[in-house]
């Protein structure tokens, strides 16, 4: 009884004709086109109001300002050659993110619960393109974590890599974070359904989520239960790649290219199980 | 030819079953409505059609697709204005309209002209640069109605369409309507449980109840099986889906409506 297209993450492609090339091009360019499309809806709403996102500057900058300068005057955690302050900033920074993605799921609740989401359900939209646009959506809204703890950390003497390339390659793991979290809380999204059960399974992932992490204390002073938790954790790996490339000194624990790819995997994973419980929302 | 068919079309949560052995065809160019109580399964019916429900039993075709097994193939040819308001209120009536367009592959040059025309059609020129949370009731309802045309669909299912909606921006929606399917000969599937709605705007009905179809033709049939002069729909749907009004409805749709009507007023 279950329709090939319920099941199918790329919808586009089902029509595929003996593999052909061609149609197969026009099929991915059909795919990416309509995420971004999802993703432009997004951008448009921030463009007539973003107040939203500087009131979300005040979490980042307690934890830099009072968390982060107390500590790094204890000296009570071993972090190298790096100051506290340096260490933390870009957990704080994975963190900020994680906070936003992980809660950015109520905004499909909001969605059905006007009959936004049915609409483009109806329409001839991959399952797959509407829960990736919405991944990249909060992204995008993930960049202004970006500015803020960039900003605070220039103003507390960070030592910031202002490269180019260092600031551009920062940004895409930011939003790769964002794309993981935000999909894993579509997820909870779709199952649970109800704003306050939502609000309630998004509490209780945060708090483990960001302790069992390398984001404000190094894997290393953790006890073994915790240490094989943090390595489970997609967090982990944003922190790492984000602690090598923005600040000076910074050392990578895992290659860049594990870090990357295990957020790549792990963001494709939720993405194709995403698409499959999305009908799911409007039923 | 008939645009939409039903075989036997049945849905079932668990035990309870929403919609039993839908038989229906809808002609092309027809206004058709689906009459029902709250919770007679209307909404239900309507979400098979427009492929967001997978039926638990029985087959439906909409424009020759199957809802289905060809849910994509049915997604080009249909439109959807769902019961709750759902243009987004952060966007103007413009934007709403392009990114409609632009998912269903209104190829870019013909893209302004298509909107342009959606919004003279829906009265709404004059208000296609304002955000649509400002807008009243009945302009968001005719903004939906030229959403979901944009790609000239052959069928528009609508649920509910004035739910909360006053007289006046009421009869604008029914206006609307009638001009849209004399004009590009859409065939048009509303649910309602306004009998003057339907009495108005439907050449033919269905009263539904209970998820089953209890009475079937046009109004003016249904009024004259029950004994012609002085009839009136609601007399006919008394008849036929019992005097018992209050049989359907749960608490979180009640909820819904209320809201629905609350952002309205």
């Amino acid at each position: 009884m279950r329709s090939p297209e319920h099941g199918a993450p790329l919808d586009a492609l089902d029509n595929r004709q003996a593999f052909a090339p061609a149609a197969f091009f026009a099929a991915t360019g059909s795919f990416f086109f309509k995420t971004f499309v999802i993703t432009e809806l997004e951008i448009r709403r921030l463009s007539h109001d973003f107040t939203e996102l500087i009131t979300r500057a005040v979490q980042p900058a307690l934890w830099l300002l009072v968390f982060g300068e107390v500590f790094t005057r204890m000296r009570a955690i071993p972090t190298g050659n790096l100051r506290y302050l340096d260490f933390m900033a870009p957990g704080i920074l994975a963190q900020s993110v994680l906070f936003i993605a992980i809660f950015y799921g109520i905004s499909l609740v909001w969605e059905r619960d006007l009959g936004i989401i049915h609409k483009f359900m109806v329409s001839p939209t991959p399952r797959a393109a509407l829960v990736l646009g919405k991944a990249f959506s909060a992204g995008v809204r993930s960049l202004s974590q970006a500015v803020i703890v960039y900003l605070l950390a220039f103003a507390l003497g960070v030592h910031v890599r202002w490269s180019p390339l260092s600031l551009l390659l920062v940004l895409c793991i930011v939003i790769l974070g964002a794309a993981f979290f935000s999909t894993l809380s579509l997820i909870i999204a779709c199952l649970v359904k109800t704003r306050e059960r939502f609000m309630g399974v998004g509490q209780l992932l945060t708090m483990p989520l960001f302790f069992a992490s390398n984001a404000i204390y190094p894997i290393a002073i953790m006890p073994t239960w915790l240490q094989v938790i943090s390595h489970a954790n997609p967090l982990t790996y944003e922190v790492d790649a984000l602690r090598g490339l923005m600040v000076v000194g910074g050392v990578n624990t895992y290659p860049i290219g594990l870090d990357v790819l295990v957020l790549v995997g792990a963001t494709v994973l939720l993405i194709v199980i995403a698409a499959r419980l999305y009908p799911r929302v409007v039923a | 030819m008939s645009v939409l068919e039903t075989k036997d079309l049945t849905k079932r949560f668990g035990d309870k079953v929403a919609v039993r052995g839908l038989c229906l065809t809808v002609e092309e160019e027809e206004i058709f409505g689906l009459l029902g109580p709250n919770g007679a399964g209307k909404t239900t019916a309507i979400k098979m059609l427009t492929t967001l429900l997978p039926p638990s039993g029985g087959s439906a075709s909409v424009g020759g697709y199957d809802v289905h097994r060809q849910a994509s193939e049915v997604r080009r040819v249909i439109g959807y204005v769902p019961q709750l308001l759902s243009a987004d209120g952060a966007l103007t009536g413009f934007e709403n309209l392009l990114i409609f367009a632009k998912l269903y592959d209104i190829p870019r040059s013909g893209r302004e002209g298509r909107i342009r025309e959606a919004l003279a059609l829906m009265g709404l020129s004059d208000a296609a640069d304002r955000l649509v949370r400002t807008y009243s009731g009945g302009m968001i309802r005719r903004l939906e109605i030229a959403q979901s045309m944009l790609h000239r669909p052959k069928v528009l299912f609508l649920d509910e369409p004035t739910v909360g909606l006053d007289p006046v921006a009421r009869d604008a929606v029914w206006e609307r309507l009638g001009q849209l399917r004399d004009q590009y000969g859409t065939t048009i599937f509303l649910t309602t449980h306004y009998m003057e709605e339907a009495d108005s705007l439907c050449g033919r009905v269905a009263i539904l109840h209970l998820g089953e179809v209890v009475a079937l033709g046009s109004p003016a049939d249904l009024k004259g099986a029950l004994g012609g002069d002085g009839v009136s729909l609601d007399d006919v749907f008394a008849h036929f889906a019992g005097a018992d009004l209050e049989s359907g409805g749960n608490y979180r749709e009640i909820s819904r409506t209320r809201r629905t009507a609350r952002r309205l007023g």
